[in-house]
């Protein structure tokens, strides 16, 4: 029983991780129905400056903000500099693109970095938190994150006037400009905020599957499965959907298949999904009258 | 007096498509202005071009700074607020977002909740449906929905296009008589433009008749009505 317990607990960190990435994904989604597959290798990056500022002996929060604020100011000039050149391009276009960001982002932090495997710490103490058994500090850490990134992304889109315009121009690009929104940068603030996202999933899942330049690439596909079962235009179905795949892979793996398989699991799962209910288990459909 | 939107040499179109030709008109400061004209005659176009939703060119001066390279946010910002057709809404928003985002520009936070009481009082549905998701109001509730955004910018210039579409005759009329009661009120000169002719030129001082993306017929709304023309091809008698 402390095994499965143990098993389902190490499930829902991990799922926490993968819910942070989801909703990163859903950030750029529900703003250009695109999915970013560079999502990956920006969070990638984003951890490699947290651990150079904390190899020059920056303090782990410190740095910890300084990342995400940094990956913010990086998400935008992405945006400006190359995405909005193929606004008006097809998507397949602009999927190439995306992969092109992969291998770049990839190469770059290679020839800078290295490709050997770096360890990266954990902010949370060694031992687990009040003696329980069940569960390590950093897995409960990463629980604690997951729900206070969910809580302000929350709070930003339910009640700043910002929050309301991006979600605007989301929806209604030509009525947002006609209240005078900016919509092009309501864009490149949605890939900020994607970057700061995934950024904060990086910095969280480096002290467990260790700091390379490959460390995203699965971890994405994770990510990928938890916003499509949760339904990838519905930030919070993402979140849950997340969690889902977190302790499903988990258990799936430890008890049927073995660790090998975990990921064919995911994309077992995306599949089904995708033939069974597209729009996700709690993907929301706009009700309308015409 | 000057006038409020002084229009000259107004072209416009889509793409490689030209549908308004060298078009002159004004709006008067705190007056009513109909754009009337058949099906395709680029009614529509007109407005979207004086608010840099297409491409234009020509003289569009607006209290006398040209806004004609101006881009939609720059010209929203000067005081200029579209009902575009089809309304607009933000469906997937409540009609308090809706209300909030027409405010959107706006710092003056009390002088936006004065003016959102204001649209409360000429429509009280509103106010009722305050939390429901826009796009399961009514057809005529969404016109008004459409219209209270667009004075929560309070605008200088309200244009409207075609706000009788879809909508009964007896909301049709109560949409008017409110149109009325704003720019009476409120010094907000309209844009107007209209398929029901007869309910436009009633609101209207000045009408201006367009053909085919052409001028055919400008003046004052009661000498337009009197045009025999006029009577037979756009009001039936």
């Amino acid at each position: 029983m402390t095994a499965f317990l143990n098993q389902c607990f190490s499930g829902l960190a991990m799922g926490g991780i993968f819910a942070i990435l989801a909703l990163s994904l859903v950030m750029i989604y529900q703003a250009t129905a695109l999915l970013n597959f560079a999502q990956g290798e920006m969070a990638m990056a984003s951890t490699y400056l947290a651990w150079l500022l904390i190899q020059h002996g920056v303090p782990y929060w410190l740095a910890f903000i300084l990342t995400v604020i940094l990956s913010f100011g990086a998400g935008v000039l992405i945006e400006r500099v190359i995405i909005r050149r193929f606004a008006r391009a097809p998507v397949l276009t602009v999927v190439i693109v995306f992969i092109a960001l992969v291998f770049i982002i990839d190469s770059v932090v290679g020839w800078i970095f290295g490709y050997q495997l770096q360890e990266f710490p954990s902010p949370f103490p060694n031992h687990n938190w009040f003696n329980n058994p069940l569960v390590s500090s950093h897995q409960s850490g990463i629980l604690l994150v997951t729900l206070v990134v969910m809580s302000a992304v929350w709070a930003f889109f339910r009640f700043t006037p910002l929050g309301l315009a991006m979600r605007a121009a989301a929806q209604n690009p030509a009525s947002s400009r006609l209240v005078g929104i900016r919509v092009g940068w309501m864009l490149a603030l949605g890939w900020g905020l994607a970057a700061s996202i995934g950024a904060i999933a990086g910095m969280l899942a480096a002290p467990l599957v260790y700091l390379d330049p490959s460390m995203m690439s699965s971890l994405l596909l994770y990510g990928f499965a938890g916003a499509v079962l949760g339904g990838i235009n519905n930030p919070w179905g993402a979140v849950l959907g997340g969690l889902i795949v977190g302790v499903s892979v988990n258990l799936v793996g430890a008890y049927l298949v073995g660790t090998q398989l975990q990921l064919l699991v995911a994309l077992t799962m995306i599949i089904a999904v995708l033939l069974f209910r597209p729009s996700g288990l709690f993907g929301h459909t706009i009700v309308t009258r015409v | 007096m000057a006038a409020l939107l002084d229009v000259k040499g107004l072209k416009a179109g889509y793409g490689p498509l030209e549908v308004v030709y060298d078009l002159d008109f004004t709006v008067e400061e705190g007056g009513v202005t109909a754009l009337l004209g058949a099906n395709g005659a680029g009614k529509t176009t007109i407005l979207r071009a004086l608010c840099g939703m297409i491409r234009r060119e020509g003289s569009i001066l607006f209290q006398g700074h040209d806004i004609s390279r101006l881009s939609t946010e720059e010209i929203v910002r000067r005081g200029i607020a579209h009902v575009p057709d089809g309304r607009g809404t933000f469906t997937g928003l409540t009609v308090s977002e809706n209300l909030t985002l027409g405010a959107y520009v706006r710092r003056d936070k009390h002088a936006v909740a004065d003016d959102l009481a204001q649209v409360f009082l000429l429509f009280p549905r509103l106010k009722e449906r305050l939390l429901q998701q826009a796009g399961t109001l009514s057809g005529g509730e969404q016109q008004m929905l459409a219209i209270g955004r667009a004075l929560m910018l309070r605008p200088r210039l309200l244009l409207l296009d075609e706000p009788s579409f879809g909508l009964a005759p007896l909301v049709v009329k109560d949409i008017f008589a409110t149109l009325r009661q704003i720019n009476a009120q409120g010094k907000v000169s309209l844009l107007i433009v209209e398929q029901n002719a007869r309910a436009a030129l009633d609101l209207a001082d000045q009408a201006v008749l367009i053909e085919t993306g052409r001028l055919a017929l400008a003046g004052p709304a009661s000498l337009v009505s009197a045009n025999d023309a006029v009577r037979r091809a756009y009001l039936g008698y």
